[in-house]
Formats: structure tokens, sequence, C-alpha cells
């Protein structure tokens, strides 16, 4: 364990020293706060409008940044000290593999974790100060279903970045598939599945289609968040989910199943990478 | 107990063969030269000891135990070659990081920054470095801990003359403190004085190992006597061929005799009966002699081999 958080300790001192925390938490505090205010004026309205057409809209844009931002941050994890050297010598250290990939999960779980908190936390913070007649309690409801579900996102990719970084030899080819991998979850994803249910024209069993959302990390996440409101804001292939019989429970365990398997899936490929 | 026990060991990819049934023993404190060319299987023995690859047949023994022990890792030092460690982190923070892995202490870490000489650029990024300087951070990293086995590749590349020969007035401490030492390497210029044995590898076989007495009789490569200032250099040129010397003039009063390691001395006490030279100097088959001598051996037979 204390092998682990030796490993952690360095990504996030790097974290800190790159400046990416800075830079992640003030991004996500300016686009919470401007989204909070200035959401609704394209619809005429200036101001705060709603809490959940607050946390809707944040989490569309949370949506398509997590993963980008997680995959950015962990795309060079293995192959980077791979072609530094350092990957060789850690290995010659009394450190396993597992313990590495682990350390390195932690420390960059934690930055994206910070960086939530500290940049979504601010823009809670400021409507609860700045708003009046807030209902508290929904604030903090919805503002911690949304920071604590974009941190399961953003590990979800984390764990597919390590993934990739095990399997491929050169980092510029580790970038490559990180950007494959965010273009197919976020975007490739949801068209292929509304294509399937248009062209399958009822054939295919209409049951089985919102499950299938539950294959897609972001998805998931898109359903804990817009979910939960009275009036249905689901859009899209979201409105599938309607139908959807399962609890929010089941939801949060995808999300944290993902995580977990893809860990899981990158802890093997990095077993078989060569030394 | 050996340092390394290596026995019958092979090392197959596939169909090629990367190491062929290599037997080697390193005792502690002895200081082993690993010579050969460019795949000849000097890293790759270098991996297998490390625990980094595992032998396809054959025993491997490091430290007593399999070489992938935790604690066996905990006393062995490596430095390989061309690392470029984290360009972000300063010397001081890079050593520091690899001391917690390692479990040594921050003060040795920073003690050992001042013995390779890099005190004056400790909290300097490590991207600022040169080559040479980081490859003393390379060399302080190995020493972490106590090491009882340190694994050196090419631990001179980028060195300058006097770091080199710092590099190995350190490696005679660290054999006197009884650490064993594999240095691994194209030809070291210099290193003789500092290796008690050599092993030489070629095409992924151990062309030859021992002292360099002993391969220099295996290899039979003549030594060169050189004498300067000889009064009557005719007389004495006459007859050493007429005694089936090797002779030749050299320079304007010297004479250069060539015989097998057998023969130096004789031919060196009848030199000295016929004249009395003013300089005398012998050159024996040096390092590079002897690595070219069974690397080329080894060459002709793979190709008798390949006709046959």
């Amino acid at each position: 364990m204390n092998q682990v958080w030796n490993i952690a300790r360095k990504e996030l001192s790097d974290g800190l020293r790159n400046r990416w925390l800075l830079a992640i938490s003030v991004l996500f505090a300016v686009l919470a706060v401007g989204i909070a205010w200035l959401g609704a004026a394209a619809s005429g309205q200036l101001g705060f409008t709603s809490i959940p057409a607050t946390v809707a809209s944040l989490a569309s844009l949370a949506t398509f940044l997590m993963p980008l931002i997680a995959l950015l941050l962990a795309y060079d994890a293995i192959v980077g000290e791979d072609e530094g050297g350092t990957l060789m010598l850690l290995m010659t250290y009394p450190i396993s593999r597992g313990q590495i990939l682990l350390g390195k999960f932690v420390g960059h779980g934690l930055i994206l974790a910070l960086a939530v908190l500290i940049g979504f936390g601010c823009a809670a913070v400021a409507i609860g100060a700045l708003v009046e007649d807030i209902e508290l309690n929904l604030l903090v409801w919805a503002f911690g279903r949304f920071m604590l579900s974009s941190t399961l996102l953003g590990w979800a990719f984390l764990a597919l970045a390590y993934l990739l970084s095990s399997l491929v030899s050169e980092k510029s080819s580790a970038a490559g598939l990180a950007l494959g991998v965010w273009f197919l979850f976020v975007l490739v994803f949801d068209l292929v599945l509304l294509a399937l249910l248009v062209f399958s024209e009822g054939k295919f069993n209409p049951e089985l289609l919102p499950w299938l959302l539950l294959l897609n990390p972001t998805d998931i996440y898109r359903l804990i968040n817009l979910g939960g409101f009275d009036g249905g804001n689901a859009i899209g292939v979201l409105s599938l989910a309607e139908d959807l019989p399962v609890h929010g429970a089941v939801l949060w365990a995808g999300l944290l199943g993902w995580a977990g398997a893809a860990l899981l899936l990158a802890w093997a490929a990095f077993r078989r990478r060569a030394a | 107990m050996n340092a390394v026990d290596i026995q019958g060991v092979s090392l197959r990819y596939g169909k090629m063969t990367a190491l062929r049934q290599l037997d080697l023993h390193l005792e502690e404190g002895e200081v082993l030269g690993l010579f050969g060319h460019n795949g000849a299987g000097k890293t790759t023995t270098m991996k297998l000891i490390l625990g980094l690859l595992t032998p396809s047949e054959g025993q491997l023994r490091v430290l007593g135990q399999a070489p992938n022990d935790a604690d066996v890792r905990r006393r062995m030092g490596y430095l390989q070659e061309n690392v470029m460690f984290y360009p972000q982190l300063t010397g001081r923070e890079t050593l520091h990081h690899f001391a917690r892995i390692k479990g040594a202490a921050r003060q040795q870490a920073d003690q050992l920054l001042e013995q390779v000489g890099l005190a004056h650029a400790a909290d300097r990024r490590v991207k600022t470095y040169s080559k040479g300087m980081r490859q003393r951070l390379g060399l302080a990293q190995a020493l972490l801990g106590e090491p009882r086995l340190l694994l050196l590749d090419e631990p001179t590349v980028g060195l300058d003359p006097i770091a080199t020969q710092d590099l190995y007035l350190l490696i005679d401490q660290l054999r006197q403190q009884g650490t064993s030492v594999i240095l691994c390497s194209h030809v070291l210029p210099g290193v003789e004085a500092h290796i008690n044995r050599a092993a030489i590898l070629a095409g992924g076989q151990l062309e030859a190992v021992g002292t360099l007495t002993s391969l220099r009789t295996g290899a039979g490569l003549p030594s060169r006597i050189r004498a300067t200032g000889l009064k009557q250099r005719e007389q004495v040129l006459q007859s050493f061929s007429s005694l089936n010397g090797n002779a030749r003039p050299l320079g304007g009063d010297g004479i250069e005799l060539t015989g097998s390691a057998a023969t130096k001395m004789s031919l060196l006490r009848q030199l000295l009966d016929r004249d009395q030279p003013g300089d005398i100097d012998i050159l024996q088959p040096s390092l590079e002699d002897l690595y070219r001598f069974y690397t080329e051996r080894a060459s002709r037979a793979r190709a008798a081999e390949d006709k046959a």
C-alpha cells in the first residue's frame, strides 16, 4: 500500500507542478458559473433560472469535457515512462506492476476529484450565496450527485487511458487512440444506437435497446444527471431510457463497474507488456 | 553464496534464440566485465538477472533467491543505458522518489548526489542535464540502499575521462566492501585493471570467460616487446632472425620482438643478454585484442556451421 502511495504522490505533485490541477479547476469553475447565469440567454432570459436546468446543461458539457481531460491526463502513463526508460528501472525496484498502475490511478484520480470538488464546488457555493430563495437541499443534492458522477466518469476514462497506454509502444499512437476512444464513446456510440433503432424498423427488441445504454459510461453519466428531476429533460437517444426499469443504484453501479473493469483490463494488458 | 548463478540458461523468442546454454557465476565481491557486440545477448543476460525476463530453460539464482523476489530487488542496483528520468523533476526530487520506492533514507540520497558530483546541480530540473549528468544520476540511483549486486550497462557513456576514472575507483571501493559488480559494455578502454574476470558473448553464446591472463593464454595472441636505445641494433636483429624469432626494426635505434605469452620472458632475457636497451615496453594483448580474437573466432565457427 505504501508503494502505491509513493507512486500516487509523485503523480499528484506532478499535477500540481505543471498546473493541471489549477487549470482544470479554473475551467470547471468558470464553466459552471457561466452556465448558471448565462445558460438561459438563448431563450431570452438573463440570470439564474433553475437548479435542474443548470445541472442538466453542466452535465451535457461535462459529458464531453470529463472524458477528454481524463484521457489527456493519463494517455502516456505507461508508454511515456517506457519511452523515458523509467518504466524498466521501476521494474527492477521492489514494486509490482499492479502497484505502479494502482499508484498512478490513485494519483490521477485524486487530481480529477480535487479539480471537480474545487471547480464545481466553488460554483455551487456561489449559487447558494448569490441566488435568493434557492432551495439549498436541492442544490446540495443535485450538485453532489453531479460532482460525484463526474468524478466517477473521469475515473472510468482514466482506466481506459491506462489500458490503451499499456497496449501501444509509442506515445503518439496512445494519443491517437485516446482521441479515438473519446470519439467512440462521446459521439459515435449514440449515433450507432439511433441508426440501429431506425434501420431495424421495429424488428429489434425494443426492450433490449435501453440496456445498451449501459454499455457506454457517458450515457450512464447522463442518465444519472438528467433523471430524477420533475419533467423529462431527456432528449435524443436518452429518451429511450424513460422505459428503462432500472433503479438509480444500477446506474451508479454501472459507472463504478466501468471504472473497475477498465482498470482490471489495463492491469491485464500491463502485465503482458514486455519489459 | 554466489551473487549470481546461471546454469544452462537459454532464452528463445519463438524460433529465435537470444541466449543459448549460458553458464555464468559471479562470486561475492567480484567484478565481471560482460562484453559483446550489439545483439550478442548482453542486455538479455542483464534482464534475466534483473528478473525482467524468464528463461526458457535452465536455472537462475540471484543472491541465493529467485531474481524477481522483492527482497533481492532491494539488494540490487541497476544502471541502465540512456535513462531520461522525469524531465520536470529536479535531480534531488528524482533520487528521493526512487529512494522511497527502494526503502532507502533521504539522507543517503543527498549523500549520493554529493558522491557522484551532482551536488551543485541537484536542485535543477533533469531536463537541463547533460548526458553525463543523467548518467551520474543513474549511478546514484543504482547505489541507493545497500546493493550487494550492481549491474551497470554502459556506465561510462557520456562521462569525461576524469569522471570515468572516478567511476572505476568507486567500483574498486565497492568491490572491497564485498559488492559484486557486472559491467556490461562494448569494449571499455582502461577497464582491464578494474575487473576480476571478463566474459565475452557473441551471437547469444558465451565464447570465453576467465581472468585476462587465462583469456590471453587461451587466445595465444602474441605479446610485443619494444626496446629502444640499443647500441648494436643490427647485430641484435640478426641474432634474433637466426633464432627464428620475429624481430623488426623500430625507429632509429629500436627493435620490436613478437612472441607468444609463453616465450615472452625468454625473449626478454635474450635481448638483455645481447644489449643494454635504454627503455623497454611490453605490450600484452589488450582487452580489445582479446575481444576481437574471440568474437571473430565465433563468427568463423558460425559461418562453418552454416555451410555444413
